[in-house]
């Protein structure tokens, strides 16, 4: 374990531990191009526009968006697979910038897929498959083996020996899912993103597999970050918590400011909108915002949720893109009504 | 045939059952066991239940517990390797086993049942326009002309609240609550008293979760439908139900009203599973169950629960009977004496 850890960390001089933050990203930005007709082109879907946040070391932050929000998008640029078209993101103290930086990058970050079982390769074996990135990063054969254990028994994959030779479609779900993290943390990366990690699972499995990675997570004191669109399962995962609609962080906070004091309209639609299992929902209609989360191609001007929002103000909202401002400590918002 | 008229023939064809609060749906003892080359699968075993009209029913239990497979029984839509299909299923009274495969696609499905599938996102035709997809079952069932369809399509658009002109459009033009909505469409088209709906939320966002919802009770208070709702999402159950079926293994474990059971469910199974679902609202720390579900090629003797049970005891290698509590059923030994 120790030789895999000094081989993440020999190459770059940057990664000094005094650094405060892991992730430092700043005003980061990533625009797809559309169709292209010689010189013209039909303009760009702006699938992250300017994102900032930073991560400190062993801290875990969630990603709460709709589906089409940008969510996925932020965390592909972060992993360098899709190319980010502004912005600066530091990661350990370096600037990544270069498409060489992305190999250094890829060895510091673990990633937990949404679909376990379009993630393993169907035709390896769970060791093949835990031992690849560790082949791949010449990791010394002796080693492998005895991380591919250490890393199973982790993710109480047990006993150890009943997996190492099987295929992937001879698990279950949840224990797919193990395998996934499992081959996430198996080079001790220092940031691990996960994508919806327990979206295709039941939901009585969840709140294990959660915790199971929660507990990893403290063990190793590596930072997380994990997407979802699953508001409820937040708490009981992280710290921090962002919101983000139409490629913006329109809300930047601890978990109990979400729950308990949401500022900005939207996340407060967002939170009214989770039922809790309660006999009485059948006789109550839920207040949802009118329309549909805009076009990324060509957003609203102004606040990008104006539109649908029941709090908007004439001759502000639609017009000028709100800042971030911070009403309370720690408690970001873009929203105008906090100005 | 309209609906009207299909709904008056069966109340005539069985003349015991009276027209008040008879039920519209009764499943006595349904048995449904998949035939593969490992053997067979027991998805449904002995499930029997009532449904009165305009009451919604929730059934739910974890993936691979048989509740996508007993709609599929009641709806008599089977893949091949069926190897034992047996129970009685009621509509109105009308024994519907005991029709052809013909008769039942000619007068109950559809016509008096219809379904919301699941990832009914992808069942959409991609190459054929909304209208024309919503309008096939009436033509199919030859209730109408190609015009008179089209005027019904519109006025059920109108009911899940989509806007005419999207009749006109390919499924790729839609959005996701959209495309739901349309499907939902499909299966009013046609006058159905009974919608039978598999996850119909699963794949949405939570804003349009709660719009699809929404909609959904203003169709039941509006046109007096009867649902039953498969879901493994206890939270979004509860928006509909009015009583909860909860299955294990293929059996029901329990079969309670609405309020029993996201107040106090009785099973321990049923107990676990309420503990398991995060809430965002409350502070307590949501519990899972250990273990897996038992393999359906061989169930275990006695309880199918027991080996993952924290209220396991010496009875429990007994197969429990359902027993009645008040008004509710109960697969527990632990209810024996009440």
């Amino acid at each position: 374990m120790q030789s895999v850890k000094q081989r993440v960390e020999e190459q770059p001089q940057a990664a000094e531990k005094q650094e405060e933050y892991l992730l430092q990203v700043s005003n980061l930005r990533t625009w797809f191009e559309l169709k292209r007709f010689g010189l013209f082109h039909a303009g760009y879907v702006k699938a992250l526009d300017g994102v900032s946040f930073n991560l400190k070391y062993g801290d875990t932050i969630t990603v709460v968006g709709e589906s089409g929000s940008g969510k996925t998008t932020l965390l592909r640029t972060i992993l360098g697979l899709a190319q980010s078209t502004g912005g600066e993101m530091i990661f350990a103290g370096k600037k990544i910038d270069k498409r060489k930086d992305l190999s250094w990058l890829h060895r510091q970050v673990g990633f937990v897929q949404q679909d376990p079982y379009g993630a393993l390769p169907p035709f390896m074996t769970i060791r093949q498959i835990l031992r690849e990135p560790m082949i791949i990063n010449g990791v010394p054969k002796e080693e492998q083996e005895r991380r591919v254990r250490e890393v199973l028994e982790e993710v109480r994959l047990l006993p150890v020996d009943d997996f190492l030779n099987k295929y992937p479609h001879m698990l279950s779900g949840g224990q797919q899912q193990r395998v996934v993290i499992a081959r996430a943390i198996v080079l001790n990366p220092k940031l691990i993103v996960a994508d919806e990690p327990v979206s295709m699972l039941d939901a009585s499995m969840r709140v294990e597999i959660l915790e199971l990675m929660r507990k990893i997570q403290e063990d190793h004191g590596m930072s997380v970050i994990y997407i979802t669109h699953d508001l409820s399962s937040v708490r009981y995962f992280s710290e921090y918590v962002f919101i983000m609609y139409a490629a913006k962080l329109v809300e930047k906070t601890d978990v109990e400011s979400v729950v308990k004091n949401p500022l900005h309209p939207y996340t407060q639609v967002l939170l009214n909108a989770i039922p809790d299992p309660d006999p009485d929902n059948v006789h109550r209609f839920k207040e949802v915002p009118p329309g549909e989360p805009p076009s990324l191609i060509n957003p609203p001007t102004g606040c990008r949720f104006h539109p649908r929002c029941h709090r908007f103000i004439e001759g502000l909202c639609d017009v000028e893109e709100p800042p971030a401002f911070e009403p309370r400590p720690g408690h970001f918002v873009e929203c105008w009504l906090y100005k | 045939m309209t609906k009207d008229s299909t709904a008056n023939a069966t109340a005539t064809s069985t003349p015991d059952a009276v027209a008040a609060n008879r039920p519209l749906l009764k499943v006595e003892d349904l048995y449904l066991y998949f035939g593969t080359s490992f053997g067979q699968v027991r998805a449904v075993e002995g499930v029997s239940f009532e449904l009165a009209p305009g009451r919604s029913l929730a059934i739910i239990g974890e993936s691979g517990c048989g509740k996508t497979s007993l709609t599929r029984g009641i709806l008599r839509l089977l893949p091949q390797n069926v190897s034992k299909f047996t129970g009685r299923v009621y509509l109105n009274g009308l024994d519907v086993m005991q029709l052809s495969d013909e008769q039942f696609r000619k007068q109950i499905r559809w016509i008096n049942m219809s379904l919301v599938p699941q990832a009914a996102l992808n069942s959409l035709n991609p190459v054929v326009k909304v209208g024309q997809q919503v309008i096939e079952p009436l033509l199919i069932h030859d209730q109408a002309t190609k015009e008179e369809a089209m005027e019904r399509a519109k006025e059920v658009f109108r009911i899940v609240g989509i806007p005419e002109a999207f009749l006109d459009r390919y499924p790729f033009e839609l959005s996701g609550g959209m495309r739901q909505r349309a499907i939902i469409a499909m299966a009013l088209v046609a006058n159905p008293v009974l919608i039978v709906l598999d996850e119909p939320t699963s794949a949405l966002d939570v804003l349009t979760q709660a719009n699809i919802m929404n909609a959904l009770k203003k169709i039941k208070q509006d046109l007096q439908l009867t649902y039953i709702l498969i879901t493994h999402d206890v939270a979004i159950s509860s928006e509909l139900a009015d009583e909860v079926l909860c299955m294990y293994a293929g059996q029901v474990v329990e079969h309670s009203s609405a309020y029993r059971f996201y107040r106090e469910p009785l099973h321990p199974y049923a107990q676990k599973l309420m503990a398991s679902v995060p809430s965002l609202r409350e502070e307590k720390q949501p519990d899972f169950i250990t273990g897996q579900p038992p393999s359906l090629f061989n169930p275990p003797k006695g309880c199918r629960f027991a080996e993952r049970c924290h209220k396991r005891f010496e009875r429990c290698d007994e197969e429990p009977p359902l027993f009645a509590v008040g008004e509710d059923l109960v697969r527990c030994w632990l209810y024996e004496r009440s």
